[in-house]
């Protein structure tokens, strides 16, 4: 990132402009506005109830949203921009679409009737019509970049928590993707497997990938995050570099958050 | 151990001396011994009763057993049960899916179809297909309330075969498409979820990541559905399809030797059933494989082939 600030900034990946969902009566985003550069990794922080997940989720369409719009590059997952027209896409679009979104789930979601290694190259060989045999030595460099190598052949229930969600992130990993949703990746987790995550989220925020991190882990915010967004209410509350969100809050939910939280 | 007890009374006995559960031994249950005894000489003398019964008459039974027009009919039972439980799950998965949808209509269809098949009795069903030319005389293709495109004289299209495979198939998809959408709905709505993220289409997801999970819960009551088919074949006697059943009767009928002709029926009957046990069991570890309960060691999942 220092490099590029020196120069002229990095180009916007995603955009959001005014994103409005509800669950009926219930309005659970009024409003979200945020710019993600390219090779920015954005932590989204609040406490729950806030539509931080529901936002995330809505990036790539696993949830509708009722107003608003979100780009990924040139792309509206959801929706077909035509001739001045958006149309709703269908559901093969959607799944093209979805192409270079890496989604890491807070219950990890692994495939448990397959090995960690068919879990890996499943999107590659099957969505993506990759080689077998690239894609099978792609997916052993990741297992080598998450510290997983020996684990190509076990099935997700021998592994601990901690290594399911790396196993986890390996996969999302494997379909190259541009950018990285995670949802909560760490609340699923004993408190001393939290740790062996994080280390690997922070060596993927420092290789320049663009990620987007709902998380409680105000540690990882702190020395991963390029920026810090606190959401509370369906709203942004306060936005800036870890340093400033952190440690001088200037809305009093943030404060009272951070205070609660640390 | 004395030497280190924490009160520091060095000659204090240990309490814990001989307690090593690994020496543990099962107490004698004399009522379980007792009761073992007396169900073993029940099912002994049970036994005695059916082999040494003049009535049986198992000489006869053993005549026939293997008799041409017997085995006659056993293929015709196998096949059926084959054809229609193959035909009665696609339709079964079918509907499952239907009912799963987000299409009120499809959802509603599905519904409408399994009150019917399973409201009213295998039999009629059977003798309503069989009659079908007395309530369509003709079966054609046609555009809704237009103009006829091809169609066929319903007496040459049913016979006793085709009216058996339609009313067994049909009336299984019934209660196939249910226990299909239990095991569906029985996988954590995660893993379509994540199948969805990894850019699955539906289709995709279904069939890599739902279903072979869904088989867990979905093999079980199959089996019991398929045992149920093959002695349900045994109703088509009555359209005239010569199955094991009828193949038996057809010979009592002549020698009047019922009982033992019977026998031979439910000696295949056992028979072929008892397999179908054997083959459930195995189809059962294949599915558990990567659950750590069964420790069964895993077959290979068949590796994804490209879109």
């Amino acid at each position: 990132m220092s490099a590029s600030e020196k120069t002229s900034p990095a180009p916007v990946l995603v955009t959001a402009r005014d994103v409005h969902k509800a669950y009926g009566d219930h309005e659970v985003l009024k409003g979200i506005d945020m710019d993600v550069r390219v090779g920015e990794t954005v932590v989204i922080l609040g406490p729950s109830g806030s539509g931080k997940s529901t936002f995330l989720r809505c990036i790539n369409h696993l949830e509708a949203m009722q107003k608003g719009s979100i780009l990924v590059g040139e792309e509206q997952v959801g929706y077909v921009w035509r001739n001045g027209t958006l149309y709703r896409a269908t559901p093969s679009q959607i799944a093209r679409q979805r192409r270079g979104i890496g989604m890491v789930f807070q219950q990890f979601n692994l495939y448990p009737h397959m090995t960690v290694l068919q879990n890996i190259v499943e999107a590659p060989v099957g969505v993506y019509g990759e080689k077998r045999g690239e894609a099978e030595a792609y997916a052993h460099m990741l297992l080598r970049r998450v510290g997983l190598s020996e684990k190509a052949n076990a099935y997700p229930r021998q592994l601990s928590g901690g290594q399911q969600q790396r196993v986890a992130i390996a996969r999302a990993l494997a379909i190259r993707p541009r950018l990285m949703l995670f949802d909560e990746p760490t609340s699923a987790l004993d408190p001393e497997l939290v740790g062996e995550v994080l280390a690997t989220m922070r060596d993927l925020a420092q290789s320049g990938l663009t990620m987007i991190v709902v998380t409680h882990e105000i540690s990882f915010a702190r020395e991963a995050a390029d920026r810090v967004i606190f959401m509370d209410g369906g709203r942004i509350v306060e936005e800036g570099p870890p340093g400033q969100v952190l440690v001088n809050p200037s809305h009093p939910r943030t404060r009272a958050f951070l205070n609660r939280v640390i | 151990m004395a030497a280190i007890n924490p009160s520091g009374s060095a000659m204090v006995a240990d309490p814990s001396a001989g307690r090593d559960v690994a020496l543990a031994v099962s107490p004698a249950n004399h009522l379980r011994r007792g009761l073992t005894a007396i169900v073993l000489l029940l099912a002994l003398h049970m036994a005695w009763l059916i082999v040494a019964n003049e009535a049986f008459q198992w000489h006869v039974v053993f005549n026939w057993l293997f008799d041409p027009s017997v085995m006659q009919g056993l293929m015709v039972t196998l096949g059926l049960t084959v054809v229609a439980m193959v035909l009665g799950t696609v339709i079964g998965l079918v509907l499952a899916i239907c009912r799963l949808s987000g299409s009120r209509i499809a959802s509603g269809f599905a519904g409408l179809y399994i009150w019917f098949f399973r409201g009213t009795p295998m039999l009629v069903q059977l003798i309503f297909w069989y009659n079908l030319a007395t309530l369509f005389p003709e079966i054609s293709i046609t555009i809704p309330f237009g103009p006829t495109l091809i169609g066929w004289d319903t007496n040459m299209l049913i016979t006793p075969l085709t009216a058996a495979i339609v009313g067994l198939a049909l009336n299984e998809a019934a209660y196939m498409a249910e226990i299909i959408r239990a095991g569906l709905i029985s996988v954590d709505p995660g893993q379509s979820e994540a199948a969805q993220a990894f850019g699955m289409t539906r289709q995709r997801a279904l069939r890599r990541i739902i279903i072979p999970q869904a088989m867990r819960s979905i093999i079980p009551p199959t089996g019991n559905q398929l045992i149920s088919m093959i002695k349900g074949t045994s109703l088509v006697s009555v359209i005239a399809m010569n199955d094991l059943l009828y193949s038996v009767q057809a010979i009592y009928n002549r020698t009047f030797e019922i009982i033992p002709l019977l026998m031979v029926a439910v000696v295949w009957y056992l028979f072929v059933t008892s397999i179908l046990n054997v083959g459930q069991s195995y189809i059962e570890a294949y599915y558990a494989r990567g659950d750590r309960r069964g420790e069964v060691r895993p077959a290979t999942v068949p590796d994804a082939e490209p879109a």
